[in-house]
């Protein structure tokens, strides 16, 4: 798992990038109450907006971590916007990506690197 | 993601309620009851009205006649005026009590204003009435604009914006066009602080531009470094409030305005906070090309849910050819409103609103100037400041205030430092001065202060009311302190309603109106 300063994962398998909110982003946001994914088909770039999240206090843009076209959106988060909250990093992915350019998936950081600059904050 | 991340409790905590006692069979309360909506009130088949029946306009209607009724709710006159007057005792209002919400201004609105707005000649006249029929109302204008350009120390003012917000959109659009003028089109960034009232970074969106935050200082100003820093050939005007939203004086404020105009921008003033300088400091001198003046603020003209705003925008030498249209020049044939964009209006961005603005605000705005007199206005300033401080001085030793150094202006700002360990929030807090009679402060605002309590008490309030709410307070600081958790969690314990589960209500919004079915229409 990949992460960005923006606070965004990226889990890559095969050409498949499954994209989310980090836990503490979650944390920060407070309880999740509507999630507005991509539709399938749509192409973003690296930092472009990819969906929404809003929570009790604020609504914030997700940016795409990595490029590429939407190929899955997760459904379920319009019933059940708390999972977010629930498992950031596992079933509260908001899409999955078909990647465009691979190699911006090795120049984010990894656990370790987040970690050290969630301290920072 | 972008993300706020200022926390606050949205939910409260698992309720003990069956602790609080007495409850009334009905729901009432006292001599209050329990109000339902007026559409479940009285049913359908009532009315407050005698009308003749609707004549049938089967032909004339291209086959769109109504076929099912339309629902209104059916209610006899005293209803209908009960349930509106029970509605109203459920407000907190000024004219109930102090009203300390930060940045919110919230004074009181003199009674003369009202009655000088309530004149015929000033009340019942329309904007599309020949001009020479209302030449009271518009000498009104040009007197209320001249005093406005000499509070201020600007050479011009579009007096239509109608609101804080409307204002900032009328001066980044004059900025805009004075740019584009110039051949400086390609200038597309804006700077604000990051203490900024959120409608500045809103407008500056608005307008196309794209917003970079200037940090701010460990003492609550903005950083002249960073601000040096992000300036450049790319930068079209920075936003910067002043008094600022911490409540502080921009002490730097003439050397943000040389380095702006160094860099070719233009300073725009949020001039929210005006009330806590007006009299005293000109905008004009400081530098400033642009500033909103939120007349329902430091003019005392009725706000939130009292009455309309109004946010005339005063602008510099070099930004008054840019003026929206309409304004008022006056001649020996007497008062004229310049409406097109030819002449001397030539320049002008075009126009923030149909007609003039809110001629109710101006009456009220203009009654209240002459009401004080310039020595007057100054006072308000002055007084404004020194309750601010008042208060500052009496709560320190109990609660903590997010910068301890040198005075405030027209604004006490506390963060949440004095109640850590205790487990109580600054919600709570909040949430708790319902139950002593009190409004809340403006809370968890502005963003850099954690756990803010932004205290504003306006002029209004005399020595002996601003005791009262700070013995309160003190009160309430004393029982955090001493563990006296029951009080604040779930508060607020004596209000018609305890607070709201937010997340619930986002998640799940229960729609409560379940309506009657209504009667069939007469005809069937």
């Amino acid at each position: 798992m990949r992460f960005t300063k923006d606070h965004e994962w990226v889990a890559v398998e095969g050409d498949i990038a499954t994209v989310g909110i980090t836990a503490y982003a979650a944390e920060q946001l407070g309880d999740v109450v509507f999630v507005e994914v991509p539709e399938v088909g749509k192409t973003v770039a690296q930092g472009e907006g990819l969906a929404v999240v809003e929570s009790v206090k604020a609504a914030s843009d997700v940016y795409a971590p990595v490029s590429g076209e939407v190929v899955e959106a997760n459904a379920e988060l319009a019933d059940a916007p708390e999972t977010v909250n629930a498992v950031p990093e596992a079933g509260g992915w908001f899409a999955k990506l078909k990647l465009s350019n691979p190699a911006e998936v090795d120049a984010l950081m990894d656990r370790d690197a987040y970690e050290a600059f969630l301290a920072t904050l | 993601m972008s993300m706020n991340n200022v926390g606050r409790p949205t939910r409260p905590e698992a309720s003990n309620d069956e602790a609080e006692g007495f409850n009334s069979l009905s729901g009432g309360r006292g001599l209050l009851q329990d109000e339902p909506l007026i559409f479940e009130l009285g049913g359908w088949t009532k009315t407050g009205v005698d009308l003749p029946d609707a004549v049938p306009a089967d032909g004339a209607l291209a086959g769109l006649t109504r076929d099912d009724a339309i629902g209104l709710p059916g209610l006899s006159e005293p209803e209908a005026v009960r349930h509106y007057v029970r509605l109203s005792q459920k407000n907190h209002a000024i004219d109930l009590a102090l009203y300390p919400l930060g940045s919110c201004t919230m004074k009181h609105n003199p009674r003369l204003n009202e009655k000088m707005a309530r004149l015929p000649g000033l009340s019942d006249i329309h904007p599309l009435q020949p001009q020479s029929t209302v030449q009271g109302a518009i000498e009104l204008m040009d007197r209320l604009a001249h005093w406005l350009k000499t509070l201020t120390g600007m050479p011009a003012v579009a007096l239509s914006p109608k609101a804080g917000a409307h204002g900032e959109l009328c001066g980044l659009l004059a900025i805009r066009a004075a740019h584009e003028a110039a051949g400086n089109g390609h200038r597309k960034t804006v700077l604000a602080p990051t203490s900024a009232h959120g409608t500045n970074p809103a407008t500056a969106a608005f307008c196309g531009y794209t917003v970079v935050e200037i940090a701010q200082t460990d003492d609550g100003r903005v950083d002249l470094a960073d601000l040096e820093a992000k300036l450049g050939d790319h930068v079209a005007a920075i936003m910067v409030t002043n008094p600022n939203t911490c409540g502080l004086f921009e002490r730097d404020v003439v050397e943000i305005a040389r380095l702006t105009h160094e860099a070719g921008a233009y300073f725009y003033c949020d001039g929210a906070n005006f009330n806590a300088i007006v009299g005293r400091v000109r905008p004009g001198d400081l530098g400033v090309d642009a500033m909103h003046i939120n007349l329902h603020k430091t003019f005392s003209t009725p706000h939130g849910g009292g009455g309309p705003g109004a946010g005339p925008v005063v602008l510099s030498e070099a930004l008054a050819p840019f003026a929206p249209t309409p304004w008022v020049v006056h001649d020996d044939s007497g008062y004229k409103l310049i409406e097109e964009a030819e002449g001397p209006a030539a320049q002008a961005f075009g126009r923030m609103s149909a007609f003039h603005g809110q001629m109710g605000m101006y009456v009220r705005a203009y009654a209240y100037m002459l009401s004080h007199g310039a020595d007057g206005l100054r006072q308000v300033a002055e007084d404004a400041v020194l309750n601010a401080n008042y208060i500052k001085a009496r709560l320190s030793d109990l609660m903590s205030p997010a910068f301890p150094e040198g005075p405030c202006m027209h604004e006490a700002l506390f963060d949440d430092a004095w109640l850590e360990d205790t487990g109580v929030t600054t919600l709570d807090f909040a949430k708790a001065m319902i139950d002593e009679g009190f409004h809340p402060m403006t809370m968890y605002f502005p963003l850099v202060v954690h756990g803010a309590m932004l205290i504003e008490p306006t002029e209004t309030e005399s020595k002996a009311e601003l005791d009262r709410f700070i013995e309160a307070l003190r009160l309430l600081a004393q029982a955090a302190k001493a563990g006296e958790t029951d009080r604040f969690k779930n508060a607020p314990h004596l209000a018609p309603l305890k607070r709201l589960d937010e997340t619930l209500a986002a998640r799940k919004p229960k729609l409560k109106w379940k309506p009657v079915a209504p009667a069939p229409l007469a005809a069937e």
